[in-house]
């Protein structure tokens, strides 16, 4: 095992968990404006579908990010309309999201490559080229290091990127600390003058839009801009189970999609010669981990690291 | 002294404002409910439209496909059973507002118990084995249910997030025993597991298995347990408040997961009668999203066992048409589960209303 | 009054305001003005409609008609923040504070703050708090604080945001008599420096203590509004119920007899492992109604559910009739023949399923007596007609959700409920918290008559008047300890405020000696 192994394991484990890392800050900015978006899967799914849809036939790389992002946004409008404005429970609402947001990335594949005459999509390989891993003059020939900093596709330094300016935003801004405020006790926030529902809309567009990001990044990263169906598969959910991993702090969300993204990979870095473990379990193991996470902080949960009060309750000013 | 406000100071009164209903009725409720699936209809038709399609004559033919012939009625049967079986599931513990999303990992799990006796003992008598399966299926189905239900009443774990996992698992359960253990030596190609024998296939009453009328005879007994049991009262005041129920003396943790067997139970049933009785055999998608599915049927039937039956025929009709029109007019059969989606948003949506109402400003005092 | 200046404009007028929540009408055609520079009483007994009139003031709620000037202009408030832009602030009785931040945090949220940093900020806050004679850590954080703390806390909050007309909700329910007279000296600062200042009550001694005038509100409608120094307390009560009516309480006098509980060196840890009762002793005897005064938080809800066995209890005893029932569940305390009963504090939380009908509720208690698996809804539904009749309780029927209920009906539901089980000890927990005065003389009258029954009555409330009035003897809790239980012809109102905020019992004795002595 040389370290020419190691760096390119741990350049797989970035690249694996990124998806994640923007799923899971969106979904820790949401929940800490009082809103529990089970829909995270759902979003994805509506972000890789409208996304590939767009760069399929359009071949435009803005406007893939865009049509990524902007249905991500849209995908949790629905979210917020329904939860915000006409205060429905906010579990079965996300969970309405997700079997929508599958079915209708199904049903968009399908009719795509129906209509294809290899009965593949795949996206335009000058399209494709733009999302290659950068190389920095000088910074990217470096040995080893090189390949472990500077190499990355755009999306994994935008994810650390919007990582710190996420945590410079809940802690240390004004609007963050009115963000936390609706999400712990909107009735302070409200007779603070706050709008909450405002703020709710906004916390949960930008974890939609972070949905939708993530969504592009499985189209043509993950999927290498192959047209694959079921390309989510769990990752949504995995990184609401991160949300909670994390302690809802972005700074801990970088060290929580590392270790997924960890176990995403590790069946192509552990030869069978030297275990065989079986391809069942290899699949199973982000949700095992996940499984034992979830247990796990909750038996040893701490006083400050808690999820936002205002999760799972939508709040009226007029209830008596 | 006195600032300038950026709204209304000095300015006219919104123009709409909601006020909540403090006398809600039940009537109301049921109106909207179905007023909400026809708006969702509606707008699935508007969807149906813009891809050029005439949506009546699209919803028409699904209605063909589904009861259009004594096999096609038999198939939208099929699907019902299933769907039907673990929405009573998902009532049970969403009254208890334990959020049971891990109905689709149960049902696999009480398939695959099920499944050990039909492939390693097919030789015990017919009945000894079929009971022997349907209990094994409510077991494993009840002990599956049981692991998140002790932690969410020891620990207060998410159960909405643990049962999303195990879901998971046991799809991978599956994958492992049909790739190792119990692969089908006789397969070609892709690894599968071997096909029931004769003698532990349900029957088929009416040309639908056993199942439908295991389905039916649950009706009334879930709604017998909920409305009129102990148990079913205890479901009520937990799932209003735990304090409460404490204070009544009611032993919360042994209710959680009291519960949790039964609606695991119910779904393991649901997955023994899938294997044995519509695929006669083990595979992936045992359940293949019946789970979830089943979580918008007891929404939308209100946790109501009765309603449960209605709903479950409308959803196996979208599903059944589905498949229909996907010959007929090539679309996608995951128009089906897009419609699921959007009924269970305007579902959510009409909610609203049952509650609140629109005021408009008031025109003069 | 008329300073040889010319009448300055009014700081707040309502005109002809209405407000109705379905079919409830909370204000019908209310008229109010408030000076600047007074402090204006907004006097009526509990669901006369003063806090709802208010939060219609601080953007919480839209009047249906009527309209709003605040100094001389119409203004539409339609939210918290038109209210605090228009000067005016709302201190609510159930305090609207982030318990995880601090109180600066709290302080500056929702305003903004042009990229201050936290220092200077907590300055801000330290200057306008000393200015006003207020005391805040501006560092400390909400759930460390005590309940007068938090509630300095909120005043400070709309003094930052510059408001000239406060509003406080009840707010001396829950502090006691020194806190009390402490925060009346900052109002006084507060209007001599020009502000308006209204205070929501029920209690008349207040209104005559500190208030210019007084608006008495009876049944949502405006009765009277009349200067403070030309009324009596007696008036006062006339028409804030409508008929003369003598406000005490009656104490029959009892057998004394022996104790049917006894407390021994009780310790109980609350959820957060801090303990919550530290060597509690004291007894409960038949016959009798032993009051139990504190400052929230001092052990009064961990007492309550460790005696009904619903907390667990870490040391010491609790002994009915020398039988030790700690470590029992409330179900084993039943089927020992232990008839004890429990009216808690948070009644459709805890004590009753708020979405079930009256029914259902009585079933509570009694479900498991039916024979069999099925539930016998009959002797429940009987049992709640008969509660409606005796008790006189206004519900449409015995199956609508009793969280329709208004709070004094909802209240005899639930004791009416616990009554019926003919307990021999009964805990009760602020049981007219939020009552009118109706409901509230229905509930004293239900205890004295279980105390003359025999019954042991345990009585958790926060207004030291009605407990030095209705109970036999006043037990006083801080911080988990016992101060004092003393006979209540012996105590007296500022002596159980010392004992309340820890003061031992010799101490405050000799300070009420000497005091009277001069």
């Amino acid at each position: 095992m040389d370290i020419n192994y190691i760096s390119s394991f741990i350049f797989a484990v970035v690249v694996a968990g990124t998806p994640l890392l923007f799923a899971t800050l969106g979904e820790i900015i949401t929940q800490k404006g009082g809103n529990l978006n089970l829909g995270v899967e759902g979003m994805m799914y509506i972000g890789v579908a409208s996304g590939f849809t767009v760069a399929y036939y359009t071949k435009n790389p803005i406007l893939f990010i865009l049509a990524a992002v902007g249905s991500g946004v849209l995908a949790s409008m629905i979210y917020a309309l329904l939860t915000v404005t006409l205060k429905a429970n906010q579990t079965v609402t996300g969970l309405a999201l997700t079997i929508f947001g599958t079915g209708f990335a199904n049903f968009v594949g399908e009719t795509i490559t129906t209509n294809s005459p290899t009965r593949t999509a795949v996206l335009d390989a000058q399209f494709m080229s733009f999302f290659k891993p950068a190389s920095i003059p000088g910074l990217s020939s470096i040995p080893i290091l090189g390949k472990l900093l500077f190499q990355y596709n755009g999306f994994v330094y935008a994810s650390l990127l919007i990582s710190i300016t996420a945590g410079w935003f809940l802690y240390r801004n004004i609007h963050g600390l009115n963000l936390r405020a609706v999400g712990e006790n909107a009735a302070a926030a409200d007779a603070s003058g706050i709008n909450v529902a405002r703020t709710k809309y906004l916390a949960i567009g930008f974890g939609g839009a972070m949905s939708g990001l993530a969504g592009a990044y499985i189209a043509v990263i993950t999927a290498g801009g192959t047209w694959t169906a079921n390309s989510v598969s769990g990752l949504g959910w995995i990184a609401v189970a991160l949300v909670i991993f994390a302690g809802w702090n972005p700074y801990k969300a970088i060290m929580g999609s590392v270790i997924f993204g960890a176990l995403r990979v590790l069946r192509f870095y552990i030869p069978k010669q030297v275990v065989d473990i079986p391809n069942s379990l290899y699949g199973a193991l982000p949700f095992v981990v996940t499984a034992l996470v979830i247990i796990l902080t909750s038996v040893y949960n701490s006083k400050e690291i808690q999820q936002p009060s205002g999760c799972g309750i939508n709040y009226d000013r007029e209830e008596r | 002294m006195l600032r300038r406000s950026p709204n209304n100071v000095g300015g006219r009164e919104p123009l709409l404002r909601i006020v909540r209903i403090r006398e809600e009725n039940e009537t109301r409720g049921i109106l909207l409910r179905i007023l909400a699936v026809v708006a969702a209809l509606l707008a699935g038709g508007i969807f149906l439209w813009a891809l050029g399609h005439q949506p009546l004559e699209v919803y028409a033919a699904m209605w063909k496909g589904s009861f259009g012939s004594v096999m096609s009625t038999q198939g939208t049967v099929k699907i019902a059973i299933p769907l039907l079986i673990n929405a009573l599931a998902v009532s049970l513990a969403f009254k208890m507002k334990f959020w049971n999303i891990g109905t689709e990992g149960q049902m696999i799990v009480g398939a695959v118990a099920a499944s050990y006796f039909a492939l390693f003992h097919s030789d015990w008598p017919h009945f000894v084995l079929l009971g022997v399966m349907a209990v094994a299926g409510i077991v494993a189905g009840g002990l599956y249910g049981l692991i998140p239900a002790f932690f969410k009443a020891r620990f207060s774990t998410n159960e909405t997030l643990l049962t999303l996992m195990a879901n998971y698992i046991a799809l991978y359960v599956v994958q492992f025993l049909r790739e190792g253990a119990w692969k089908d030596p006789g397969a070609k190609g892709f690894p599968q597991i071997a096909r029931f024998a004769a003698n532990a296939r349900l029957s088929l009453p009416l040309g639908v298995h056993f199942g439908w009328i295991i389905a039916l005879l649950l009706i009334p007994a879930v709604y017998v347990y909920m409305k009129y049991s102990k148990h079913g009262y205890e479901i009520a005041v937990v799932g209003e408040s735990e304090k409460t129920a404490t204070y009544a003396g009611m032993n919360v943790r042994k209710i959680i997961m009291r519960t949790m067997f039964i609606s695991g139970g119910l779904a393991g049933l649901a997955g023994m009668l899938q294997a044995t009785g519509a695929d006669r055999t083990l595979t992936d998608t045992v359940a293949g999203g019946v789970g979830f599915t089943a979580i918008i049927v007891a929404w939308l039937a209100n946790l109501s066992s009765p309603v449960i039956l209605m709903v479950s025929m409308i959803f196996a009709v979208l599903e059944k048409g589905g498949g229909y029109i996907q010959s007929m007019f090539k679309i996608s059969a995951s128009a089906a589960d897009v419609l699921q989606g959007i009924i269970l948003f305007f579902v959510l949506g009409f909610e609203f209303f049952i509650r609140y109402r629109i005021v408009l400003r008031n025109r003069g005092e | 009054m008329e300073k040889g200046q010319a009448k300055l404009v009014n700081a707040i007028e309502l005109k002809g305001i209405n407000k109705s929540f379905g079919t409830v009408v909370a204000n019908k055609n209310i008229d109010l003005t408030v000076r600047p520079g007074e402090i204006l009483a907004l006097l009526g007994e509990n669901g006369s409609g003063k806090t709802t009139l208010m939060n219609m003031l601080s953007g919480i709620y839209h009047p249906d008609s009527g309209s709003v000037f605040v100094y001389g202009q119409e203004v539409h408030i339609v939210s918290p923040q038109d209210a605090l832009s228009l000067g005016i602030g709302m201190i609510h009785q159930h305090y609207k504070l982030v318990e995880n931040l601090t109180a600066t945090e709290n302080i500056v949220l929702g305003t903004r703050t042009q990229g201050q940093s936290t220092k200077v900020l907590a300055e801000k806050v330290r200057s306008i708090s000393e200015h006003f004679g207020l005391e805040v850590d501006p560092n400390k954080k909400v759930y460390d604080m005590s309940v007068s703390e938090k509630q300095t806390v909120e005043i400070v909050k709309v003094l930052y945001r510059g408001a000239k007309v406060l509003v406080l909700d009840e707010p001396t329910a829950v502090l006691t008599p020194q806190e009390s007279q402490k925060l009346f000296a900052i109002i006084r600062r507060m209007r001599d420096e020009g502000n308006s200042i209204i205070i929501i009550t029920h209690k008349l001694n207040e209104v005559m203590e500190v208030s210019d005038r007084v608006a008495v509100l009876r049944k949502g409608e405006s009765v009277a509004t009349v200067i403070t120094s030309e009324t009596t307390a007696a008036e006062l009560t006339e028409l804030m119920v409508g008929r003369a009516v003598d406000l005490s309480i009656e104490r029959p006098v009892t057998e004394k007899s022996e104790p049917i509980l006894e407390i021994v060196h009780l310790g109980v840890r609350n959820a957060e492992g801090i303990e919550a009762l530290k060597d509690v002793n004291f007894d409960l005897r038949k016959g009798e109604i032993l009051g139990v005064a504190g400052i929230a938080g001092s052990g009064q809800k961990e007492l309550c559910e460790a005696m009904a066995g619903l907390h667990k209890v870490e040391k010491g005893a609790i002994l009915y009739y020398k039988q030790n029932i700690v470590g029992k569940t409330p179900d084993e305390i039943i089927r020992l023949g232990i008839s004890m009963s429990f009216v808690p504090e948070d009644r459709l939380g805890m004590g009753l399923v708020a979405s079930m009908g009256m029914t259902d509720n009585m079933l509570l208690k009694t479900y498991r007596d039916a024979k069999g698996p099925i539930v016998n809804r009959k002797p429940a539904k009987d049992q709640a007609l008969s509660l409606i009749q005796r008790l006189g309780i206004i519900t449409p029927d015995t199956e609508t959700p009793v969280r329709k209920l208004s709070g004094g009906n909802v209240q005899k539901v639930l004791l009416g409920r616990e009554i019926e089980s003919q307990p021999n000890v009964l805990i009760t927990a602020y049981p007219v918290r939020g009552l009118d005065i109706n409901s509230s003389y229905t509930i004293y009258h239900l205890l004295n008559e279980q105390k003359a029954r025999g019954v042991a009555v345990l009585f958790i409330g926060e207004d030291l008047d009605v407990l030095l009035e209705l109970c036999d003897r006043i037990m006083v809790l801080f911080d988990g300890k016992v101060q004092a239980v003393l006979p209540a012809e012996e105590a007296t109102k500022e002596m159980l405020g010392l004992l309340m905020t820890g003061q031992k019992l010799d101490q405050v004795r000799g300070d009420q000696h000497a005091s009277t002595k001069s």
